[in-house]
């Protein structure tokens, strides 16, 4: 099974930038040139690897690379936390799912970011600015060594919030605060776009929809193929099921059913554990090895 | 000729018959395993092939049907009647035309070299449908010997042939594309992608298969369980078409990676064939489709084949099942579906089917092989909802009986819903294997290509769609099996052909 074309994908970069978060180049000049903000990549390290979904952050046309970040939660995003520039990953599929429509309107967008979803959110808040749009953000994580490109996302706003639930950065406080100050002065806006772990995009929606705010969200559910052959990561949004694979990922968050979603998401929560527990085994028993060696 | 190796009846080499000599030939000469050829009478019944038991191979993922070893081969080759031209029913029956009389007389002579050969003429990909065609319905449907016993077991033999070939066989020298060969790209690799790539390739063109998964091979990969069709033999037969000089471009998703007509327009493809599958599952509308544990065949069977989830945590996509598990569906993605929850752990397997056994279109043999592995059938049932469990996970499946009325537009009874029926199996996972349709990324991504109302693409006799240039086959023109697919696939080769040679003689006409 060998010299198949589209397979080893070179890592340019490999920068750890914050707790247990790095950011990855990796060259994928076909991915890159089809690329529209929104899309993700599904990527399998090597031959026993799974495949895992992840949203492309940015691109680099130039060198025809692709920004990833990358939270080390589970088994296969620690072990890709051990790759390094020079390394390779085995398989990049992409680019994956709908772009986000990016046009200019008159009223301004508010981008909202939570955690590890700021990395997904950021080409959309990128774009939208590109276009002449009139961008406020408001990103929040836990704790500060949970923030990420800080200073990228205020670059691209006009308007720009940053909380911690803890107060280590910016303000304390949730994202919906914020949020709720922002709609309520603004009056109307063209759209809140709101990326983060469930039940944070949850009451982004909640909150919108107190003020009539259009609210689009990005699924990250449980996927394997991502080419809408599978179903695994079915949501229904009012009578209809969508795939986030290729309806989405972003979706209007007003339709969606949330518990659905948020107990299909913690369907395999023992089996993650497990797979974690199998593989940090054998990391450290290599570890061992080695210090013996 | 050598005069000494005449037989001893023969005066001069003049007087000498052809077929005397042959005749005779055939009675002293032995072949490699000792036999002598075509003695005593025919055997009606076949040369059983060994399996694993029922009870034992339920419980793992090896190949059920061990093969025939070499003798048996020979034996049960012996009982082609070789019968002659139109009479020879197998070939006209057998979807890609494989000479079978010839290759069957080859073996049973024990020349496997030739024998291989000879299905490879017409079939690259031996191993493959030697396990997953079904003969019953083709090659062996018409066979003279199931008149009065049982038919010659081509799909045996030429399952042996192939195994024998990737072990013993004589491989080609690899080949590349002629000089300035016209490039034609080939979106998927299923079997029909896989024919079609193949058949371009003989013919002196060159080609790139595309495939959106990890791996080449399509629904063998993901659909067909190991058991069935073990991945390595996948895997031999690709190799087999890369030597002819085919390249495959992985984790290339056309519709998103390159658009159909990127590749022809910027990527200088002069003829696309779209066998890309049925890429879409569809699910019953019932409530709790959407609890936790439950599936489409797809989703269930991709984990396992294509994650290799029985070995997890080893491989770390997971695939829990409980003691129950039910499947809807009556086709062979169903048998599959049913014999894979077996194999990674289930104790109690249902299977709901709405019609009866008669109307099941799965093979007999994946039936038979599911009944005896004790899955537990439950025919003219109906699923009408899943039932969760606190946590949102299905934990029952409540049914309706069924009794079957008039035909339907398919001419199968249809069935309508016994008053009062209802009743509950448990369930701890619950899989829909009731069919699949055509995936919509290329439609939407392809400007021009015209589909019926079911969303498959509309082909002509060559199986060229509403593109000039643009060809496709097997399952996205409509449902197909294996051989199907692969039967499109050689059309579609012979139609690019014939249109690039149109093409490539007008352009030497301009330069003239």
């Amino acid at each position: 099974m060998t010299d198949f074309l589209g397979t080893n994908f070179p890592i340019l970069e490999a920068e750890v930038i914050g707790e247990d978060l790095t950011s990855y180049w990796i060259a994928a000049p076909d991915i890159v040139h089809a690329y529209g903000p929104g899309q993700f990549v599904i990527i399998r390290l090597d031959e026993e690897g799974e495949r895992i979904p992840l949203t492309i952050v940015d691109v680099d046309r130039e060198r025809g690379a692709l920004q990833l970040i990358v939270q080390a939660v589970g088994r296969t995003t620690a072990q890709m936390a051990l790759l390094k520039a020079g390394d390779t990953i085995l398989d990049v599929v992409g680019p994956l799912g709908e772009a986000i429509p990016i046009e200019k309107k008159d009223d301004a967008f508010v981008i909202v970011g939570g955690g590890v979803g700021i990395a997904p959110i950021y080409p959309k808040a990128k774009a939208l600015k590109d276009a002449g749009n009139r961008v406020i953000t408001i990103i929040g994580a836990r704790t500060k060594d949970l923030l990420m490109l800080v200073d990228a996302m205020e670059a691209v706003s006009d308007e720009f919030h940053l909380m911690t639930d803890d107060g280590s950065a910016g303000r304390k406080g949730l994202v919906t605060e914020p949020l709720d100050e922002v709609l309520g002065r603004e009056g109307t806006v063209a759209e809140v776009i709101a990326v983060g772990p469930p039940i944070m995009m949850k009451f982004c929606t909640l909150t919108a929809l107190e003020h009539d705010a259009p609210v689009l969200v990005s699924l990250n559910p449980i996927m394997i193929d991502g080419t809408g052959m599978c179903g695994g990561c079915r949501v229904s949004l009012g009578d209809e099921v969508k795939f986030a694979c290729v309806d989405g990922p972003c979706f209007d968050g007003a339709k969606i059913d949330w518990e659905e979603m948020m107990t299909r998401l913690g369907a395999y929560k023992a089996e993650e554990k497990e797979a974690m527990d199998h593989w940090c085994r054998i990391r450290d028993g290599a570890a061992a090895e080695g210090k013996k060696a | 000729m050598n005069d000494d190796k005449l037989p001893d009846c023969c005066e001069n080499a003049d007087c000498c018959g052809n077929g005397e000599k042959k005749r005779q030939k055939k009675e002293v000469e032995l072949t490699p395993y000792g036999r002598i050829r075509r003695k005593g009478k025919r055997e009606r019944v076949s040369v059983p092939m060994p399996e694993q038991e029922p009870l034992v191979r339920a419980k793992n993922f090896d190949e059920v049907p061990l093969g025939y070893m070499a003798e048996m081969a020979m034996q049960e080759a012996q009982r082609c009647f070789q019968c002659k031209g139109e009479r020879a029913r197998c070939v006209p029956n057998c979807p890609v035309g494989i000479n079978i009389p010839k290759f069957l007389d080859e073996v049973a002579e024990g020349d496997f070299q030739a024998a291989i050969m000879t299905v490879m003429e017409d079939n690259l990909l031996p191993a493959i449908c030697g396990r997953v065609c079904p003969q019953e319905e083709q090659c062996q449907m018409e066979c003279i010997g199931g008149k009065r016993g049982e038919p010659a077991m081509i799909g045996r033999l030429e399952r042996f042939v192939a195994d024998w070939y990737a072990v013993h066989g004589e491989k080609p020298e690899p080949m590349t594309p002629p000089e300035g060969a016209q490039k034609v790209a080939v979106v998927g690799s299923g079997p029909s992608g896989l024919t079609a790539a193949a058949d371009l390739a003989k013919k002196g063109y060159d080609v790139t298969i595309f495939e959106a998964l990890h791996r080449p091979g399509g629904v063998l990969v993901y659909g067909i369980p190991e058991f069935r069709l073990p991945k390595r033999i996948i895997d031999r037969e690709v190799e087999n078409i890369k030597l002819l000089g085919v390249k495959i471009y992985l984790n290339a998703m056309i519709g998103k990676l390159f658009t159909v007509d990127t590749l022809m327009n910027e990527k200088g493809f002069e003829a696309v064939y779209l066998g890309v599958g049925a890429g879409l599952p569809y699910m019953m509308n019932v409530a709790g489709k959407n609890l936790k544990g439950v599936y489409t065949a797809n989703e269930f069977l991709s984990r396992v084949n294509l994650m290799k989830s029985y070995e997890f945590p080893k491989s770390p996509t997971p695939l829990k099942v409980g003691e129950n598990v039910a499947v809807v569906g009556g086709g062979n993605v169903a048998m599959d579906s049913v014999r894979t929850a077996l194999r990674i752990g289930a104790e109690n397997v249902h299977l709901v089917y709405r019609r009866s056994e008669a109307e099941m279109p799965a093979r007999n043999e994946e039936i038979h092989h599911a009944k005896e592995e004790g899955v537990q059938f439950h025919l003219l049932t109906n699923p009408v909802e899943l039932i969760g469990d606190d946590d949102g996970h299905v934990r029952a499946v409540k049914c309706v009986k069924m009794e079957l009325g008039e035909p339907d537009d398919s001419g199968r009874r249809r069935p309508v819903v016994i008053e009062g029926s209802e009743h509950e199996l448990l369930a701890d996972n619950f899989v829909f294997a009731i069919g699949q349709g055509p995936n919509p990324i290329l439609p939407a991504t392809t400007p021009g290509l015209k589909t019926d109302k079911w969303g498959c693409f509309l082909v002509d006799d060559s199986q060229m769609t509403s593109i000039p240039g643009v060809f496709a086959g097997g399952d996205i023109t409509g449902g197909a099996t294996v051989i199907t697919a692969m039967g499109d696939g050689r059309t579609a080769a012979n139609g690019i052909d014939r249109y690039l040679t149109a093409r490539r003689e007008e352009a030497e006409a301009v330069r003239q």
